[in-house]
């Protein structure tokens, strides 16, 4: 596709809160965002990423609650930006409040088998905004796509 | 791709070759693996990651969980990552400076028998 037809439209979708559906969601949005061959195939790569750790974290929080209600997942191509969303139903959190990892060399670490999910987001992403509340948790990130 | 693992002993290690995408989906496979590995008293242990199409940070966290398993039995865990788009996930969450990524399952074997 040339640079004078960039792709612009959504794609949305709703997954049953299981992790089978990880490598779909992944594959659907990675598909989506490759589109605008304006982005690297590094940047589809983190697109995959960034998406599986939203996802993966929608479902864990409506596991921890049991609310079986499809995660609704969104992919915006608007031109310059590439926009994805998560939105779960789970019990919500304060993305403020997410703790440090104790330094990466210390015994301490190695009892924390989860938690970087949300600062891998914020690594890859050219920004990620969490609006969460008692009804659930969206997530927004965003890639910004410019001409070579 | 489902994640699916292999067994192979080499030389005095046991290797797991993961083959798939280790997520939230693939990671109780893998966990479950380890957990039996260390449950035999296993020395050394290689996970082989050469064929892993995609990691995430979940899939990091069966990695460090299994390092700090076999810790607790005074058994050694080596990782083999070849593959720079996986080994970045890792350079990422920090996570080469916890583990030595080898190219080869051959380095892995070799560099702990030479220390």
């Amino acid at each position: 596709m040339s640079s004078n037809a960039r792709p612009v439209g959504s794609v949305e979708f709703a997954v049953p809160p299981m992790p089978e559906y990880l490598q779909f969601v992944r594959a659907i949005v990675g598909a989506t965002a490759a589109l605008d061959d304006r982005l690297q195939p590094g940047r589809v790569a983190d697109v995959r990423l960034v998406v599986s750790e939203a996802a993966t974290n929608a479902i864990r929080a409506q596991a921890a609650i049991q609310v079986t209600t499809p995660i609704l997942v969104r992919c915006d191509l608007t031109g310059d930006r590439i926009v994805v969303e998560v939105a779960d139903h789970g019990p919500g959190f304060d993305p403020s409040a997410v703790p440090a990892l104790p330094e990466v060399e210390t015994p301490e670490r190695l009892r924390h088998e989860s938690g970087l999910g949300v600062s891998l987001m914020r690594q890859l992403a050219d920004s990620a905004e969490l609006e969460s509340g008692s009804d659930g948790t969206v997530v927004k990130l965003t890639f910004v796509v410019a001409d070579a | 791709m489902q994640l699916d693992v292999q067994r192979y002993a080499r030389d005095t290690c046991v290797v797991l070759a993961v083959l798939g995408e280790l997520d939230l989906a693939g990671a109780p496979r893998l966990r479950q693996s380890v957990v039996s590995e260390t449950a035999t008293g296993i020395r050394h242990l290689v996970l082989d990651l050469t064929a892993v199409d995609f990691i995430d940070s979940t899939g990091l966290g069966v990695v460090v969980g299994a390092l700090r398993r076999l810790r607790a039995h005074d058994a050694e865990l080596s990782v083999v990552c070849p593959e720079q788009r996986i080994r970045r996930v890792f350079e990422m969450c920090d996570l080469d400076r916890v583990f030595t990524l080898h190219a080869t399952v051959d380095d892995a074997v070799s560099a702990r028998e030479s220390v």
